[in-house]
């Protein structure tokens, strides 16, 4: 039971929440902007090289004062990250998305997908191909957590990542409830997604709201490629365009253009993927744990058989 | 002689370069409800939106209290106060009734709240409603909501598009008794309609539309006993 | 005359690999610039392909499920099959939604392949991959096929061993070539003819106004599925022939969905979508362009290293690898906003008269 709940359960909410965070950009730019933006993941993944190299860069900086212990936390240097990614996100928006707005749809696709590739091999040639480690060390249980539960007849085993994991993942989708429904932005975003064309007659200033996606998006891209990275503790250049696949199955099963069935879809596909691997039947994994990015898949195909507009009927085309 | 409000001065507009309207002249004064009649594709609705800079002007004007305003992108022309209902997808429908207003105010600097009790106050049934999504309303509450929603600002004129095409016959006659009340409050309206018979019976002037150019002017009752319009449009019986 | 033997061969592997990736990008033409479908997964097919070709082709071995040592033709065909039938599979369920969603799909119907071959390590060898795939006309050296039917018949294994001893052991490269640009050429005019046939000018009546389309009672997503499986079995064979020019082939680095979808897209919007010319063409540039850099970064970087001598070359090895993959990205968003048309625009199929076969003559459908 308890190994269920410390080996399965637990990180299977960890990677829901990663994907649940990414799964908010994809939705509000495919709501918003109306399309898929391919380059979402390779984002993220920068956010996580530039939040890396804000820590480096800080206890380089202690050891050339001659303080040898200087370590920011990865939250902290999370925000500097998250303003470049906010930068990129409006850069990429200026330069390649904006001349398509009003061609087809497709033509924007094809934009990111280019993106895609310049943004990771951009990655690639300044921090170089090969993995690079995060945190170093396993991380153990948070002691308070396990001897509290323990007191209490449980045997929760949770390592502190997880827990800035959960509280960060929380309030970050609080923040973005209050933003939605009670600021005027907030509203106008919803407006747009609602319809654009609409808006537009309604006097919303869309190029703001657009500008507002890309900020909300990017801080959550950031916030996911940080979280992904506290979990995992590597580096990869690859890793952005691995969460592409959940994170776009995630957005359509919470309804495209539906922040909270981003929310609710991540989780399901991330508790789907680890729980996939738990031994349901006899010994053995149910399936093979090289198979997990293939449940998002799955889950994603049944979707666009079944039910195309998602859980929480978002848009449908 | 009074400067109208809106006017527009032979107009030839369209989409891409596709001309729809030929030559189109109209104005609407201070204080006026305008309809404007006309057969499917005469232009109605294309005429509407050259005003809001939505299509390619070749020629001609609009101005709007003498100031011309051709070609000047919609959200602009919105913030110099002109509204616009379209005739469908006019409300958002995942928002509330509440929320749909408040966008309406997008453009407006101070006063939201008290511009939204005196909309509660015009649209007594939208009160109740304030936070229902207002996709969850009848057809004919929707369109007092995206009537509403174009007040939010200070209008110099009201546009609506077809504000009745598929409500029935008894939320047919409420919009119009608010048309009438919106009036009072002082805006003048322009509007687009199907049901010529009962917009030419509140509008003090009308304009019939065929093919991209105007046919006949005068005032509302004059139109509507005039026998070759009525043989025309009114006949048809919606 | 050993240094012009060399730049022959450069200039033969140039034409075999632009070759394959010509028919890469009319396969995706059919797709895109016929049908306006979105495929990101072109390396998902052409897995699909070149492992299908690799397990049926190869000799019996323990690491994989067969080889089956059939008939390369077969292997090649039986590759197109499936990368169709997985091609179908996709175009049923996305075809009818919105282009983002078949996007979606294609990328991640290429990931679970991936996966796959990864995993599926009693079938494929998993990461270790397939070798020794047999290779058009250099096969016939292999003692397994000049020891059996048919070519048994012309000769005993000893004289064929012998027939072989005395060619140079590139005999094989100019007929691989030649092959690979007979079926660009096949390839091209089939293309063609179905281009200028009426089921070509209805996928563009389709493409330019759907609606209209539809009401004229056309089966659009009928056709759509039709283009897409005919693009995906266009990629299988590219596949097919793919993995003969390898002989080696796994799935993470052979298949690097950055390299060779990518790859495709860059030539056929260089070229020109909904033009068979243009794709070809925009496929040996970007090759070229490609395989030439490649050239000159490794030259220069050798250059760099001998001033600097503390620089590992192997660091800016990689890196410039990199920093090409980034440069044809911004060539792509060049050559989208300035250029959409590409080198060769599309040539619409309007007229009957001009069409040159009689497809066109009995086509008028409407």
């Amino acid at each position: 039971m308890w190994e269920f709940v410390n080996y399965y359960f637990i990180p299977g909410l960890v990677l829901g929440c990663i994907y649940a965070l990414g799964a908010i950009g994809i939705t509000l730019t495919f709501g918003i902007l109306r399309f898929s933006n391919f380059a979402h993941g390779e984002i993220m993944m920068s956010g996580a090289y530039l939040t890396w190299t804000v820590m480096a860069a800080f206890t380089a900086l202690g050891a050339y004062f001659g303080f040898s212990d200087w370590a920011l936390h990865p939250l902290i240097a999370m925000v500097p990250a998250a303003a470049l990614v906010i930068l990129i996100f409006l850069a990429t928006d200026r330069f390649f998305y904006k001349p398509f707005r009003k061609a087809e749809t497709i033509k924007v696709v094809m934009a990111s997908f280019g993106m895609m590739l310049i943004i990771r091999s951009a990655v690639q040639v300044i921090w170089g191909p090969n993995q690079i480690t995060f945190v170093r060390g396993i991380a153990k249980p948070n002691a308070t957590l396990s001897e509290i539960t323990s007191n209490m007849g449980l045997q929760i085993l949770m390592p502190n990542k997880h827990l800035f994991i959960f509280a960060g993942t929380i309030i970050l989708v609080v923040a973005l409830g209050y933003l939605l429904n009670r600021t005027r932005i907030g509203k106008a975003m919803r407006a747009v997604s609602d319809s654009p064309d609409l808006a537009h007659v309604t006097g919303i200033n869309v190029d703001k709201v657009i500008r507002a996606t890309w900020i909300v998006g990017g801080i959550c891209a950031a916030a996911a490629g940080v979280f992904l990275v506290m979990d995992t503790q590597m580096l990869e250049t690859t890793m952005g365009f691995r969460m592409l696949l959940p994170m776009f199955a995630a957005a359509i099963l919470g309804g495209i253009g539906k922040p909270y069935g981003a929310v609710a879809g991540g989780l399901i596909i991330g508790l789907a993927e680890e729980l996939s691997a738990y031994p349901w039947i006899g010994d053995t994994p149910l399936l093979s744990p090289g198979y997990k990015t293939g449940v998002a898949f799955a889950i994603m195909v049944v979707m666009l058989i079944v039910r195309p507009q998602g859980l929480f009927k978002g848009r449908s085309f | 002689m009074t400067q109208p409000v809106l006017s527009l001065n032979n107009l030839k507009a369209g989409y891409g370069q596709t001309e729809i309207l030929h030559d189109l002249s109209m104005f609407v004064n201070p204080n006026e409800i305008v309809a404007i009649i006309g057969p499917n594709g005469a232009g109605k609705s294309t005429a509407m939106k050259s005003v809001l800079g939505l299509l390619n002007i070749s020629e001609g004007t609009v101005e709007l209290n003498g100031e011309n305003i051709t070609d000047t992108p919609a959200q602009k022309v919105i913030e110099k106060g002109i509204s616009y209902v379209p005739q469908t997808n006019n409300v958002f429908v995942n928002l509330s009734v509440k929320e749909n207003l408040e966008m309406g105010a997008w453009t407006r600097p101070t006063g939201v709240e008290e511009r939204l009790e005196e909309m509660y106050v015009l649209f007594p049934d939208l009160a109740e409603k304030r936070n229902q999504a207002a996709g969850s309303l009848s057809g004919g509450q929707r369109q007092m909501v995206a009537m509403a929603k174009a007040l939010m600002v200070d209008a110099k004129i009201l546009l609506l598009d077809e504000p009745t095409a598929g409500l029935s016959p008894k939320y047919r006659g409420e919009i119009f008794g608010t048309i009438q009340k919106i009036k009072e409050t002082g805006v003048p309206i322009l509007i687009v309609e199907q049901n010529a018979k009962q917009a030419l019976g509140v509008s003090d002037r009308g304009y019939v539309l065929v093919d991209g150019a105007n046919r006949h002017t005068g005032t509302g009752a004059g139109l509507a006993a005039d026998p070759e319009i009525a043989r025309m449009f009114l006949g048809g019986g919606h | 005359m050993e240094a012009y033997v060399g730049y022959f061969l450069y200039l033969l592997s140039l034409l075999t690999v632009g070759g394959i990736y010509a028919i890469f990008a009319l396969g995706l033409n059919v797709q895109w610039g016929f049908a306006g479908l979105f495929n990101v997964g072109i390396v998902g097919f052409a897995a699909v392909g070149a492992y299908t070709y690799a397990l049926l082709t190869t000799a019996e071995s323990t690491f994989h499920l067969g080889g089956f040592g059939l008939p390369l033709p077969l292997g090649m065909f039986v590759g197109m099959i499936m990368s169709a039938i997985v091609a179908a599979f996709i175009g049923l369920i996305c075809i009818r939604l919105r282009a983002d969603y078949l996007a979606i799909a294609t990328i991640g119907i290429a990931e679970i392949i991936k996966l796959v071959l990864k995993n599926e390590t009693e079938i494929t060898n998993g990461p270790r991959g397939v070798n020794k795939i047999p290779r058009f006309w250099e096969h016939f050296s292999e003692e397994r096929f000049y020891s059996s039917w048919p070519m048994s018949w012309f000769g005993t294994s000893e004289n064929w061993e012998a027939f072989f001893d005395k060619l140079p052991n590139w005999y094989w490269q100019p007929l691989f070539a030649a092959t690979i640009l007979l079926i660009v050429y096949i390839i091209y005019r089939m293309l063609e003819r179905a281009r200028t046939a009426p089921w070509g000018r209805m996928m563009t009546a389709i493409r330019e106004n759907e609606p209209a389309a539809r009401a004229s009672g056309k089966d659009v997503t009928r056709r759509r599925i039709e283009a897409f499986v005919i693009g995906a079995a266009i990629m299988g064979l590219a596949g097919a022939l793919f993995a003969q020019h390898l002989r080696l082939i796994e799935p993470t680095n052979t298949f690097d969905p950055a390299k060779v979808t990518f790859l495709t897209w860059v030539m056929l919007i260089l070229g020109g979508s909904g033009n068979n010319r243009g794709a070809i063409l925009g496929a040996f540039l970007i090759w070229t362009i490609w395989s030439a850099s490649e050239l000159v970064i490794t030259g220069s970087i050798g250059l760099i290293s001998n001033i600097f001598s503390t620089l590992d070359p192997s660091f800016l090895q990689t890196r410039a690898g990199f920093l090409r993959m980034m440069l044809i990205g911004i060539l792509m968003q060049v050559i989208l906003q300035r250029y959409p048309e590409g080198i060769l625009p599309e040539v619409r199929p309007a007229s009957p008269k001009a069409d040159n076969n009689d497809a066109g003559l009995t086509g008028e459908t409407k």
